[in-house]
């Protein structure tokens, strides 16, 4: 069989969807395969997932690859990773991307180490590129960038002789493409096999909570860090985002979570999530680069700090230096008299 | 029915805390700079051995593979509690990515640590952040994984029951021995090192060590190390040809990703409008807003 080429995304399903990052993939994706000039395709696998395939069509597979069966219904690790492990032996794909979801970063390592492969974790972006090395140029590889060391630098990896490439992606980074309702493309239905040695795993139990907020839907984002001091003043927070119209929510920085001044569904930054907002309001966060990950590609930005030298000035457009507990109640006074 | 345990650990450099002279003028970091530390969720999954073995006997052997200077989380390991540890240590693993590295633990694992009932590690490193380690050597130990592990509830008739947190979802699940965990770092509170052992191991060598140790003491490389073994103060170390390894798997050659550059993250300036925090400034700073209808 000749080796193929096509770009994969691993489709994961979330409360009986297809999760959002992979559906942001699917845009990237089909950014990438026309630059190569090669075809997207989907991996769903599942019970009664095989009904998801338009969705995946609408956001720009050109082929959605359906694995269904009972013992798939609920993600474990080796069931998974044999299915998948042996769909892209069979078909060679270039390049085969996941979300760097707890599942997405369960199942590729496992598959990579399978089959020998490169993979990279919770890249922030992706392009095709060449590598040079050894006086040897590789064309057409897919550059796979993320932040390391703590968000301090930012390394670009290739995996130059080793197909596929292999790539978590982080959530939020990408944008979900326009769906294009009614678009069609190739169903593929896979035979699975599991074995009974697969089921080593079994879930007990298994609780979901909802996301308590979705701040990757709103236009302004009003977020607390350490600095508030109490879990108390957090409300401060929540009366100005008020003010501020319903497209307004509540965001805050890690050391705010560990603090327990509010849940870590609010969290945003590498370890939370990836925002870009109109406004983002940052209210006593010092702006550690794990946090400035997460946000600094807001429209605008608005710090309140009482040091002068907090990270967080240096990539705001509007700075007051000074104690939020004393600065938000007079932003909300002067909100009140202007709008 | 007593368990034996293996622990890996990593030293990384400490990135969570870039302060003073580590940050260059240019805004970028002195990578060199970094004091190196035991990866604090590794010292999670220290401590959930230690505690697993306080509930149900065995034994926690601890290995890192690294550069020679790793041996520095080893002697802080036995100060902890370890029972054993070991240095996988060779100039030919340099520059592994994680298939290579996991390569290499998985090979020193099969060949000289049989027979286990549990791997543990922490759920990542601070210098790389991937948590591709711990999945990537259950693949190649053949063993099935638990991720996020956030508590050991139970260990009876071989199985265990582990709780797993996955931010908004919340699993319970039950698997056999063995398995290969890694670990959160809201699973526990890793103990401090215990006095008594810190003033025994603060002399425990590995091999590299022991040249400089001999000249040191005057004596002969073999009284050294016959003296450290008695006293059960020389710390194990492996290289390629101890756990048999294929070198085309190991190291540079092993690793089929390529780091194809490095940029700095640089603070970017934004031409920062500063505003006074009394009533005059914010109302000044909201009336621009509302202006150029950012507000409102």
């Amino acid at each position: 069989m000749t080796p193929h080429n096509d770009i994969w995304v691993f489709a994961e399903v979330e409360g009986g969807q297809v999760a959002d990052v992979s559906l942001e993939l699917l845009g990237k994706g089909r950014e990438l395969a026309e630059g190569l000039g090669v075809k997207l395709a989907a991996v769903i696998l599942g019970s009664g997932t095989r009904r998801l395939a338009s969705v995946l069509f609408a956001h720009g597979a050109d082929m959605v690859y359906s694995a269904e069966h009972e013992g798939l219904a609920e993600y474990t690790t080796l069931p998974y990773a044999r299915v998948l492990t042996a769909l892209v032996r069979d078909r060679k794909p270039e390049i085969v991307l996941y979300g760097a979801t707890p599942l997405g970063r369960d199942l590729a390592p496992r598959v990579a180490s399978a089959l020998r492969a490169g993979l990279t974790a919770d890249c922030t972006d992706l392009q095709i590129g060449s590598y040079e090395s050894g006086g040897r140029l590789y064309q057409r590889k897919l550059l796979q960038i993320r932040p390391a060391w703590g968000g301090n630098i930012i390394a670009t990896i290739v995996s130059p002789d080793v197909l596929p490439q292999m790539a978590t992606v982080r959530e939020g980074v990408m944008h979900v493409p326009e769906p294009q309702d009614g678009r069609e493309g190739i169903l593929i239905d896979v035979p699975v096999e599991i074995p009974p040695e697969d089921h080593a795993v079994r879930i007990l139990e298994r609780q979901t909570h909802p996301r308590r907020v979705d701040l990757r839907a709103a236009d302004i984002i009003v977020s607390g860090g350490y600095g508030l001091g109490s879990k108390e003043n957090f409300a401060l927070l929540e009366e100005l985002a008020s003010l501020l119209g319903a497209r307004a929510q509540i965001g805050a920085s890690r050391a705010a979570v560990d603090a327990g001044f509010v849940h870590a569904d609010h969290q945003v930054g590498q370890t939370g999530t990836t925002v870009r907002p109109k406004l983002y309001i940052a209210c006593g966060i010092s702006g550690a680069v794990q946090h400035r990950a997460g946000m600094e590609e807001s429209a605008k930005i608005i710090a309140i700090n009482t040091d002068p030298e907090a990270p967080i000035f240096q990539i705001a457009h509007y700075g007051i230096v000074g104690d939020v507990r004393e600065v938000i109640p007079r932003l909300i006074k002067a909100l009140k008299g202007k709008l | 029915m007593p368990l034996r345990m293996i622990v890996l650990a990593k030293q990384v450099p400490d990135t969570k805390h870039v302060v003073g002279e580590v940050m260059k003028p240019d805004g970028t970091v002195n990578r060199g700079a970094l004091a190196a530390i035991f990866n604090p969720e590794d010292l999670n999954a220290l401590e959930l051995g230690l505690q697993l073995k306080e509930r149900y006997g065995g034994e926690v052997i601890l290995m890192t593979m690294g550069p020679p200077r790793a041996v520095e989380i080893l002697q802080d390991a036995l100060c902890r509690g370890a029972d054993r540890v070991i240095l996988l240590s060779d100039r030919r693993f340099a520059a592994s990515d994680t298939l290579a590295t996991s390569y290499t633990i998985a090979q020193a694992i099969t060949t000289r640590l049989m027979p286990y009932d549990m791997v543990l590690c922490g759920r990542q490193a601070i210098d790389g952040d991937t948590a591709q380690v711990g999945p990537q050597v259950a693949d190649k130990l053949g063993i099935s994984q638990v991720t996020f592990a956030e508590a050991v509830l139970e260990y009876q008739d071989g199985k265990f029951r582990i709780q797993r947190d996955l931010g908004r979802t919340q699993e319970t699940v039950e698997v056999s021995a063995p398995v290969l965990l890694t670990v959160r770092r809201t699973a526990n509170s890793p103990r401090w090192p215990n006095a008594r052992l810190v003033l025994k191991y603060r002399r425990a060598r590995c091999a590299f060590d022991i040249e400089k140790e001999a000249q040191r003491q005057g004596r002969s490389v073999d009284e050294v190390l016959a003296h450290l073994g008695e006293k059960g103060l020389f710390i194990e170390t492996w290289g390629a040809e101890d756990i048999d390894a294929d070198l085309a798997r190991i190291g540079i050659t092993g690793s089929p990703t390529k780091v194809k550059k490095v940029d700095n993250v640089v603070l970017a300036g934004r031409n920062l409008r500063l505003f006074r925090g009394d009533d005059a400034g914010v109302r000044e700073l909201v009336t621009e807003l509302v202006e150029e209808r950012t507000f409102g």
